[in-house]
């Protein structure tokens, strides 16, 4: 009889508080449909790896290796998951909107200032370590895969809130953008209209951009190569013509099976022992900081460059520069069409969206140069 | 200020620095691929 209780007696409230985190997860997941394809699987992984002497994670008592120690060993701590990932996310871009317009290739480098701006701030208030801080900072990068590459390198202590965090956190752009915008533009500057004069962009420019972009990025931020590589090996499955069964595959099938395996092994990281603590609370508020430093970062810069441009930029096109593509784009084009009704500028919002999943990749990148 | 402080100020300029280095590169390499690749016009 006490080996049936055996468990239950070893429970703790911490282990409670934790499955109550793991419910709260499923729920935004499922009921709220923030992210679910990462935080249900999360969320149930949670709550198992926090029953006591449970079977799925090894246990210093047995030295009986789980299985999620396994997937994570083979996985996370490889960074195979998030590059493999990156192979679906690039056969899901469309470089087209930027390509159109190449000028907001601009858009998505200042928009990472929240990155930087987040770590010096880190640094400055909490006195945790760097490498800490830029773990904490890479959230702004509004990029899941690179969140976790980055985190998983400098401070894999942190992966699990870190992922938490930069999930939920993009999954919550309608919310954050919207207030920051309004709370740095006039009514004037968000009624700006954009002309938009769409350029025939060829089959080989398409073609040659995602190699293009490889080349650049890697002689200049050589430790982005495994992102940029993957990324845009999976956009040029997509854009070479001949290999639409493997573009299919990487946007549906791999970005699936990884997902699950994703959520269900960083899972791992959300034991009561890791996650329920102060740094914890750091990460969530910090992260949150860092997306309003983005949107910020990617507008002031846009009115900036209003000062010496006679065709000015709507402001608000700035905060796409984001990696969240294409929840950015969308709420731009909302707030402007709130503001007039005949305002269209969603091409140029998405061309800075789609600069912003290259300029994060590159700025994960340079953390990593620094620290290696 | 901190040496750690110093390290976070110094990764800010080299971050942001680094960035847009790497965005000019971009926008200048497309603009010139738009120009080599742009379909020829028909008189």
């Amino acid at each position: 009889m006490s080996i049936l209780l055996e468990g239950l007696l070893a429970f703790t409230w911490q282990q409670a508080v934790m499955m109550l985190i793991g419910c709260a997860l499923m729920y935004l997941g499922i009921k709220k449909e923030y992210e679910p394809t990462l935080l249900v699987p999360m969320g149930l992984g949670t709550i198992l790896v926090n029953f006591p002497m449970s079977g799925i994670i090894t246990q210093p008592s047995t030295g009986v290796e789980g299985v999620l120690n396994v997937l994570f060993d083979a996985g996370i701590s490889t960074e195979l998951f998030p590059l493999l990932i990156f192979i679906g996310i690039g056969a899901m871009i469309d470089f087209g909107p930027l390509l159109q317009n190449p000028f907001m290739m601009l858009f998505g480098a200042a928009a990472q200032f929240g990155i930087f701006a987040t770590i010096v701030l880190v640094v400055a208030i909490t006195g945790l370590s760097l490498p800490e801080a830029a773990s904490m900072g890479i959230i702004a990068a509004a990029d899941g895969p690179t969140s976790i590459f980055v985190a998983g390198k400098l401070a894999p202590n942190l992966l699990g809130p870190v992922t938490v965090a930069a999930y939920s956190y993009m999954a919550l752009v309608p919310i954050i953008q919207p207030p920051v915008i309004n709370a740095l533009t006039t009514k004037k500057e968000r009624m700006i209209h954009m002309k938009y004069e769409p350029k025939n962009v060829s089959k080989t420019a398409k073609i040659l951009f995602p190699l293009l972009i490889t080349f650049v990025a890697g002689f200049t931020a050589p430790m982005s190569l495994p992102l940029i590589g993957f990324l845009m090996f999976g956009n040029l499955l997509r854009e070479c013509g001949v290999l639409d069964r493997l573009s299919a595959s990487a946007q549906n099938e791999l970005v699936n099976i990884i997902s699950i395996l994703l959520g269900l092994t960083i899972a791992l990281k959300m034991t009561a022992g890791e996650f329920l603590n102060v740094k914890t609370l750091l990460i969530i508020a910090f992260g949150l900081l860092g997306f309003v430093f983005d949107t910020a970062g990617g507008v002031i810069f846009a009115k900036l460059l209003n000062v010496f441009r006679k065709e000015k930029i709507n402001p608000m096109v700035g905060a796409a520069g984001i990696s969240a593509f294409p929840m950015s784009s969308r709420v731009i084009q909302k707030m402007a069409t709130k503001e007039d009704p005949t305002n269209f500028i969603l091409m140029h919002a998405a061309g800075a969206n789609v600069s912003g999943q290259i300029a994060s990749v590159v700025a994960g990148g340079l953390l990593l140069s620094f620290f290696m | 200020m901190t040496e750690i402080m110093e390290q976070a100020i110094e990764l800010m300029g080299v971050g942001m620095g680094g960035i847009f280095v790497v965005m000019i590169l971009l926008y200048g390499i497309s603009q010139l691929l738009l120009k080599l690749t742009a379909p020829k016009k028909e008189n």
